[in-house]
């Protein structure tokens, strides 16, 4: 059986969560955090996950080697407002064992 | 009446179509397509029946061709503000601009909402709205010989940044770095007239803050040298738009998850009678925002509103390989008649 890793996802009223989450199910962060209804709907994965509105920035607070931005989640978040140096696309960020134990905090919504 | 023209809102036009009710759609958006072709025209759909394989705006033109013979109204660019139920049962809805339909069924087919400008976190943004600060560009005559500064990095940041280096005194486009994902030959473009003096370019750099007695009258921008300040008439940030349910949700509708609860073991009714929800905008246990489930819904909405304008009707559905499809506007499709061969 695949392996399930652990996240600490803190939401946006500033509590942490800790998930499991599959690593067989091609699932991204956002869609983690939409399954555990973390965000209200509507509030995150507004594109449906194509890194076009920026509504699952997420700030990675662990020090995760992580893939590399694509040039459309460079280009979003270059659009995108309360950017820091450790914000990613929640969308762009898959579930795999490497992400086990990450910390992420979910960006304001804008 | 529906409003939204989206995927859903336009198939619903098919759907009543053949049960011969004639739609009019209202949108927020200037062109219809909803998300598909404001969000994804070119992003391939993959689980459309029958399409292994579509582009978003493809499957807008592909609707509004079956669409076609049923001749649909449309409001475009304008967004529904209220629902009121008059005496006599039917509904008028109103938009922003004013314009007024009155219908006897409502379905919202309202996606995830209306598309808002985003608007840059800039503290006293609010304020000079309307006073030099716009997030659509209505009127570029406005802006003939005033100092604009734009911000943002896609085509409409690019694009405008063009057409007003022609129109006002001077243009400015802000952006956090230098790479803009518009379509290449807008950036070109805007590198063509860079190069020209007709636009300054300022990247990476972030508008901050807006200055102005009553007025906008400057912006200040955290560029590479530090933070400086811009005299200009004009700020225009283009983030791009993002939908809010806006006004569906003070319509005495019941909500839930910022979507709009339905009845779906029966019609995806809403909580008021006549009113109906379907695609994205509504939810159910077990709700799947996907475009073929708005197809479904929709088909199921048209018999149940077919039922409530004719209630002393007795109707049963009609495949379109019987029936075909006959046109609002005198067209007729329809399945050819069998050719009868004996053989001596």
């Amino acid at each position: 059986m695949a392996q399930d890793i652990t996240l600490f996802i803190t939401d946006r009223e500033g509590k942490t969560h800790q998930v499991v989450a599959p690593t067989d199910m091609n699932m991204n962060l956002m869609e983690v955090v939409r399954a555990h209804e973390l965000a209200p709907e509507g509030t995150i994965g507004v594109c449906g996950g194509m890194a076009m509105c920026a509504s699952c920035q997420s700030y990675v607070e662990s020090d995760h080697l992580l893939p590399e931005q694509s040039a459309d989640e460079l280009a979003m978040l270059a659009e995108a407002f309360h950017v820091k140096k450790n914000s990613r696309l929640g969308c762009q960020l898959f579930v795999t064992p490497d992400l086990h134990g990450l910390k992420v905090t979910l960006a304001p919504e804008s | 009446m529906i409003i939204g023209a989206g995927p859903t809102g336009l198939f619903t036009v098919f759907e009543a179509g053949l049960l011969k009710l004639k739609c009019h759609l209202i949108d927020a958006l200037p062109q219809p397509g909803g998300q598909c072709s404001e969000i994804y025209p070119k992003k391939p759909i993959y689980d459309i029946p029958a399409y292994p394989e579509i582009l978003a705006g493809d499957l807008t033109e592909k609707l509004m061709e079956q669409i076609a013979p049923f001749s649909p109204g449309f409001t475009l660019g304008e967004r529904a503000e209220t629902l009121e139920k008059q005496e006599d049962g039917t509904f008028i809805v109103t938009t922003d601009q004013g314009t007024q339909h009155r219908a006897p069924i409502v379905a919202i087919a309202g996606g995830l909402g209306s598309f808002e400008p985003r608007k840059p976190p800039i503290e006293n943004l609010v304020q000079y709205e309307s006073k030099g600060v716009a997030y659509f560009i209505k009127n570029p005559e406005q802006y003939r010989n005033q100092h604009v500064v734009i911000a943002g990095g896609g085509d409409s940041a690019l694009d405008w940044s063009i057409f007003l280096s022609d129109v006002a005194a001077s243009v400015t486009l802000v952006h956090r770095r230098n790479e803009f994902r518009g379509a290449l030959d807008s950036v070109e473009k805007v590198q063509e007239l860079k190069n020209q003096g007709k636009i300054r370019l300022i990247t990476p750099g972030e508008v901050v803050g807006l200055e102005g007695e009553g007025a906008l009258s400057g912006v200040r921008l955290q560029a590479e040298q530090g933070l400086i300040t811009l005299d200009c008439d004009a700020f225009i940030p283009l983030f791009g738009l993002a939908p809010k349910l806006g006004p569906i949700a003070h319509w005495g509708l019941e909500i839930e998850k910022n979507a709009i609860k339905v009845d779906n073991s029966l019609d995806y009714q809403t909580n008021i009678p006549g009113v109906y929800a379907i695609g994205d905008v509504n939810t159910y246990p077990g709700k799947l925002k996907l475009i073929l489930c708005g197809f479904h819904e929709a088909t199921l909405m048209c018999q149940s509103a077919y039922k409530r304008i004719y209630p002393e009707r007795r109707y049963v559905m009609k495949y379109t390989t019987v029936g075909g499809v006959e046109g609002f506007d005198g067209t007729k499709k329809e399945a050819p008649k069998a050719v009868i061969k004996s053989i001596d």
